[in-house]
């Protein structure tokens, strides 16, 4: 890549001033890390089991956030996804004996994958462009859908869900909810952040910004912003399959609820609680929801429900950019695509 | 050949004829202008052509191919270009990845995954940037422009991936008589490599810049032809330039 030559002085130093200021993203990111590398050491063993729940809806979050917040596309039925993963995996366990992780964890991205390309091609690949209303009561209903299916049906077991999935196995080793889970967990929140962050820093990334901003402008480019979405929404998809397959394994049941509206709304407070848009945002968002609904449930046995409201209400209203919004400037948020940061 | 051919375009809104059997042609390298009144149809014709809106009845040709029913994005892989009357930059990213994003089009979606091309056009960003004296604004985010800078910068994107015509709806709207003649400069060159097809009310601008006119009035087409001709037209100077 060529240098640029016809740069001011004071433009020099105006963009040296900006990549300074672009630093608190990868503090805070090694700082979460570092967090959850140790944290297992420092907590109870309830605690870590609640840890590692946290960290597969942190996962769940963020497929949410690709959908929703680098490509503009609301989709209120993220839980489709994860819950029908879930529900592959089990009855892969229950009916099959399959638990290898490395036959079940592929089998749900699949799932998640394939369900979400039918659902996307139907609600995205129209002639022209779907509204956002249009995809959000569309993937609203596959979600309602789902549930009530799965309630309905005596094969999921019913309202009952499908309980004592077997556990997931690595070789001869059983993975049981509990340190080494919590790892296996780190690890593919760790890798699928990576991913995320490497596409979404791309000029692939830059197509997404732009279908975000300006869906029309971007399609007189010649973008084609259906495939585009098509593609964000499949993957997205996928990602929720994996977190729904280790929340399925990790929790040793599934149950309707898992597909439905209620957790599908969840996941679109974790993102804006912490910041739609960044990835980062995603995390912080799930963590601090579940750890504050943990604490509060605890302390407010009866009116904690209102508490979180209250108190998610706020943040959405005086900081619509999420909790990230905070400490991280809106140019970094925003972000650069493709290129180091020192150059610009 | 002429580089674009519109014959006998319709458009209906409703009870609202905004179109009635309007013609255009455009031959290669010319710069075209449309005029007329406030609600002559000049935007729905450009959008007929353009893709944003499909014609009721007529036919759109593009290089000998007929693009009537294309969606935008086919056009605009045609190499077709357009910048919309109102201003539609993208704030929040800077002008750099804003002109970036229109060079990278065509880029397969791998391609971008792995930002491939990103070296490779570097320099032609650079190049449309500095073509429209924003380049040592590279960095900073569009929004903090003026709005006749928002112009340029989008004139900058429309003709970052090279197109055979270009398509300009009302370029120097909310401009200063300074920035218009700026923005007159900054056309001129272009010539060389693309045609032009520009609604404009100034019609100083117009004059200065354009090989040939087309005049409509309520979606028809009053007169078409070069500068002179048209400017000497009695049907024109009564319906149209005494007005202006």
């Amino acid at each position: 890549m060529t240098e640029i030559t016809h740069s001011s002085a004071p433009l020099t130093t105006r963009r040296q001033g900006a990549s300074r200021r672009w630093t608190v993203l990868p503090i805070l990111e090694v700082a979460l890390l570092a967090t959850g590398l140790v944290l297992p050491w420092l907590l109870q063993d309830y605690l870590t089991v609640y840890a590692t729940r946290v960290l597969i809806l942190c996962l769940f979050a963020l497929s949410f956030d690709l959908v929703w917040g680098y490509a503009g596309i609301m989709s209120f039925g993220q839980a489709a996804f994860f819950g029908s993963a879930g529900y592959g995996v089990a009855l892969l366990a229950r009916d099959l004996g399959i638990v290898s992780m490395f036959l079940v964890l592929p089998a749900g991205i699949l799932i998640g994958f394939a369900f979400a390309l039918l659902l996307g091609g139907f609600l995205l690949l129209g002639r022209h462009p779907a509204s956002v209303i249009f995809v959000a009561l569309g993937t609203l209903t596959g979600s309602y859908a789902c549930d009530r299916l799965a309630r309905g049906w005596y094969y999921l077991g019913g309202q009952n869900g499908i309980p004592s999935i077997p556990p997931m196995t690595v070789g001869s080793y059983d993975l049981t909810e509990g340190v080494a889970f919590y790892y296996v967990a780190l690890g593919f929140l760790i890798a699928v952040y990576l991913l995320c962050r490497f596409l979404m820093r791309s000029q692939f990334g830059l197509a997404l910004a732009g279908l975000r901003e300006n869906e029309q402008r971007i399609a007189f480019f010649g973008y084609k912003v259906q495939h585009l979405k098509a593609i964000i929404f499949s993957l997205a998809g996928a990602i929720a399959g994996l977190a729904g397959s280790l929340y399925a394994f990790h929790e040793g049941f599934v149950w309707p609820n898992v597909l439905g509206v209620v957790i599908s709304t969840q996941v679109v407070l974790y993102v804006l609680f912490g910041g739609s848009g960044t990835l980062i945002g995603a995390v912080i968002g799930t963590i601090v929801i579940e750890a504050i609904s943990f604490w509060l449930s605890n302390s407010y046995q009866d009116i904690w429900p209102i508490i979180l409201g209250v108190l998610l209400l706020l943040v959405i209203l005086f900081r619509p950019a999420g909790l990230v919004s905070l400490v991280v400037s809106q140019r970094e948020r925003v972000g650069t695509f493709g290129r180091p940061q020192g150059r610009g | 050949m002429a580089l674009l051919e519109a014959q006998g375009l319709v458009k209906i809104f409703g009870k609202l004829t905004a179109l009635n059997y309007a013609a255009l042609t455009v031959g290669e390298n010319e710069f075209h202008g449309l005029i007329g009144p406030n609600g002559s149809g000049k935007s729905t014709l450009m959008k007929c052509i353009a893709g944003a809106e499909t014609p009721t009845k007529g036919i759109v040709s593009f290089g000998g191919h007929d693009i009537t029913q294309a969606t935008p994005a086919e056009r605009a892989r045609a190499g077709m270009s357009l910048k919309f009357q109102i201003t539609s930059v993208l704030p929040a990213l800077t002008l750099y990845d804003n002109v970036l994003l229109a060079l990278q089009a065509q880029t397969s979606l791998l391609a971008l995954a792995f930002s491939r091309t990103r070296g490779v056009l570097h320099d032609k960003v650079m190049g449309m940037l500095e073509q429209f004296r924003l380049a040592d604004r590279a960095y900073e985010p569009a929004a903090a422009l003026s709005h006749g800078q928002q112009q340029w910068l989008e004139i900058a994107m429309a003709l970052a991936p090279e197109p055979k015509l270009l398509l300009l709806d009302e370029p120097t709207g909310g401009m200063s008589i300074e920035e218009r003649r700026v923005t007159g400069e900054l056309l001129q060159p272009i010539k060389a490599s693309c045609s032009l097809v520009i609604v404009e009310h100034d019609l100083d601008f117009i004059r200065d810049i354009c090989d040939r006119l087309t005049v409509l009035d309520q979606g028809q087409i009053l007169q078409t032809g070069s500068v002179q001709h048209v400017q000497s037209c009695p049907r024109v100077q009564e319906v149209y330039l005494r007005r202006a």
